[in-house]
């Protein structure tokens, strides 16, 4: 701490010093990234190896890249079932709450009414309660309801906890959206439902990328649900999947990395297009909720 | 200010065109806000309200979940569980993991984005690397996590060995002495990208002006960061501490995955515990009582917390209308 001060003390006087600082920061996250990225490669590189490798030479190259245990693994009806089931449950769910969540969040946000702020801070009130600490009742609810070991049991529940943060991020997005709009419309004589319809939602498009994405990552790799809900193996979803997989092949590590590395390539792909939404999102959920 | 021009704009368009049209207007909107929040609301009150409320049912019963509730315990349940060893040993690995992470998870993420600033070139570059491991599902990363830490041949032992000689590999998640650590450390993989993104939007609000003011006074490096970043970024961290601290009560996936609570409950914390009773011991009664105390925990948590500590930053948040 004391070097870096001092350097950039001079760095004031003798521009020249810069470098040694930018530098320094450069190694810093340098390091990080170095540990954060480690596991992940040694993942997508160890699916390449045989076993034998993976225990003995842990950080070398593999000496012949196998493709043939991805191979394998694509070739099981399994692997497509999980991703479709997953597939499945994600659309569903993203779309249930756009559906649901879009409506509620223009009421909350530009419809003063009695009561407004009362049903906002109740819906606000379920950012306390993850699933996690509910699991036992919304089991016995999901049963009541016949919803035990179906799709249906997981986009529900899922959408229905994504409520909150949704609503809480939609609502600040549709407040922000200029008052003159909304006067024009009624002057035009168009209706309530009009203004929702034909000009806020258009204009809160990326807004709803922003709540979308977030809901579609979190569908994706929801495992608590599922792991509650689906007991049919054709019914599980990819980190149900992965779950049994590597249950099955506990000791054969190179042929699971193989799995992991098939179902992490789609969620890295979609991350690298939609890491701004993403972070807008999270920033926006949580710096003004 | 919304209500009186939005007033405006209804009374105006009424008066253009028919003096009976208000009061249709009304009713129209009453039956729009009605359609518009019953649906999310429905879903709301069956899928968490009612469960919630449903959990403190349950908790005055033993009940092994099938069949009627006949055997009423009243505040027995709750008795057993603050008498339970495990249950306590939880509840204290859930303090554990809370402390380690405002110490060791917050810190790392608050040092890194001062490190990386307002200016660094190639700072989104980073920001994707750092925030990637959020993105992954936790059942991926608490595989590959499993594989570091592999006694045989695993990543980690292998690594110690190389930079060691005679090193003894460790069973990483089969020792009860470490087995906590070594999960957090895959949390803190996992979840320091988040709190990090955080602290950098923070960071790019602070205006410019006043971190060149400070250096025009020959404030150093560190004197800005202590006495111009840190206050400016202190709303964010108390923030970031909430969430911290609600989640690691709260915490499940990694714990089930990579160690399922043990070896001999070393691992525990309040929601695998809850879990286990409920789904493997079959004791939906006892499991609903941890269900209510850990609500109960989080909820008071909550409240205080944002009574006393967030609330200069916020008149929002859980307890008031979210206005920021």
């Amino acid at each position: 701490m004391q070097l870096i001060q001092r350097q950039s003390r001079q760095s004031m006087t003798a521009p020249s010093r810069k470098p040694v600082q930018l530098g320094f920061r450069y190694l810093v996250c340098g390091i990080v990234a170095f540990f954060v990225l480690i596991p992940i490669l040694t993942v997508i590189i160890g699916g390449f190896k045989t076993n034998g490798e993976l225990s003995n030479a842990p950080f070398a190259l593999p000496r012949i890249w196998h493709w043939d245990t991805y191979g394998g693994i694509i070739l099981q009806s399994g692997f497509w079932l999980a991703i479709e089931n997953s597939v499945v449950v994600t659309l569903a769910t993203v779309g249930l709450l756009l559906l649901i969540s879009c409506p509620t969040a223009f009421v909350l946000a530009r419809i003063p009414f009695r009561g407004r702020e009362m049903i906002f801070n109740l819906i606000l009130f379920g950012l306390l309660f993850p699933v996690s600490m509910a699991t036992l009742p919304l089991y016995i609810t999901l049963r009541n309801l016949g919803l035990v070991n179906s799709l249906a049991g997981v986009i529900l529940p899922q959408a229905a906890f994504a409520l909150p943060t949704t609503i809480l991020i939609l609502r600040n997005f549709f407040r922000a959206i200029p008052q003159e709009l909304e006067d024009a419309t009624y002057i035009d004589g168009g209706s309530t439902v009009d203004f929702f319809w034909r000009i806020l939602l258009p204009l809160a498009r990326p807004s709803l990328a922003v709540v979308g994405m977030l809901a579609m990552v979190g569908s994706w790799n929801n495992f608590l649900l599922p792991l509650l809900v689906l007991n049919d193996s054709n019914l599980w979803t990819v980190p149900m999947g992965v779950m049994q997989f590597q249950g099955e092949h506990s000791t054969d590590w190179a042929t699971t990395m193989a799995y992991i590395t098939l179902t992490l390539i789609p969620a890295i792909i979609f991350y690298l297009f939609a890491e701004r939404h993403l972070i807008a999102g999270l920033t926006a959920g949580a710096v003004k909720g | 200010m919304q209500v009186t021009s939005r007033a405006q704009a209804v009374a105006e368009a009424a008066v253009a065109r028919a003096p009976a049209r208000p009061r249709k207007r009304n009713f129209k909107s009453a039956s729009v806000i009605v359609l518009f929040l019953l649906p999310s609301l429905v879903l709301y009150f069956v899928f968490i309200f009612y469960p919630v409320l449903q959990a403190i049912y349950y908790s005055l019963y033993r009940w092994s979940g099938l069949g009627n509730l006949t055997d009423f315990v009243g505040m027995g349940n709750y008795l057993t569980a603050f008498k339970s060893a495990t249950f306590l040993s939880a509840f204290f690995h859930n303090l554990v993991i809370l402390g380690l992470s405002l110490v060791f998870q917050l810190t790392l993420s608050l040092m890194l984005a001062l490190v990386i600033g307002k200016t660094l070139p190639g700072r989104t570059f980073f920001r994707t690397i750092f925030f990637l491991p959020y993105i992954l599902s936790e059942v991926v990363a608490g595989f590959i996590w499993m594989f570091i830490y592999e006694p045989n041949g695993g990543l980690l032992n292998g690594a110690f060995q190389h930079l060691i000689p005679g090193f003894q590999a460790q069973a990483w998640l089969g020792d009860p002495h470490m087995v906590l650590y070594s999960i957090f450390v895959a949390m803190t993989w996992k979840y320091f990208g988040l709190h990090l993104v955080l602290y950098v939007a923070a960071i790019q609000n602070i205006p410019d002006e006043v971190i060149e003011a400070a250096r025009i006074d020959g404030a150093s490096t560190f004197q800005v960061v202590r006495l111009i970043s840190l206050p400016l970024l202190s709303s964010t961290i108390r923030l970031t501490i909430f969430l911290s601290a609600l989640g690691s009560l709260q915490y499940f996936d990694l714990i089930w995955i990579m160690s399922g609570g043990g070896p001999v409950h070393a691992s525990e914390t309040m929601a695998t515990y809850l879990y286990k009773s409920g789904f493997q011991s079959f004791q939906m009664g006892y499991g609903s009582a941890v269900g209510v105390i850990m609500i109960l925990i989080c909820f008071v948590f909550s409240i205080i917390y944002q009574r006393f500590i967030m609330r200069r930053d916020l008149a929002g948040s859980i307890t008031s209308g979210a206005d920021f």
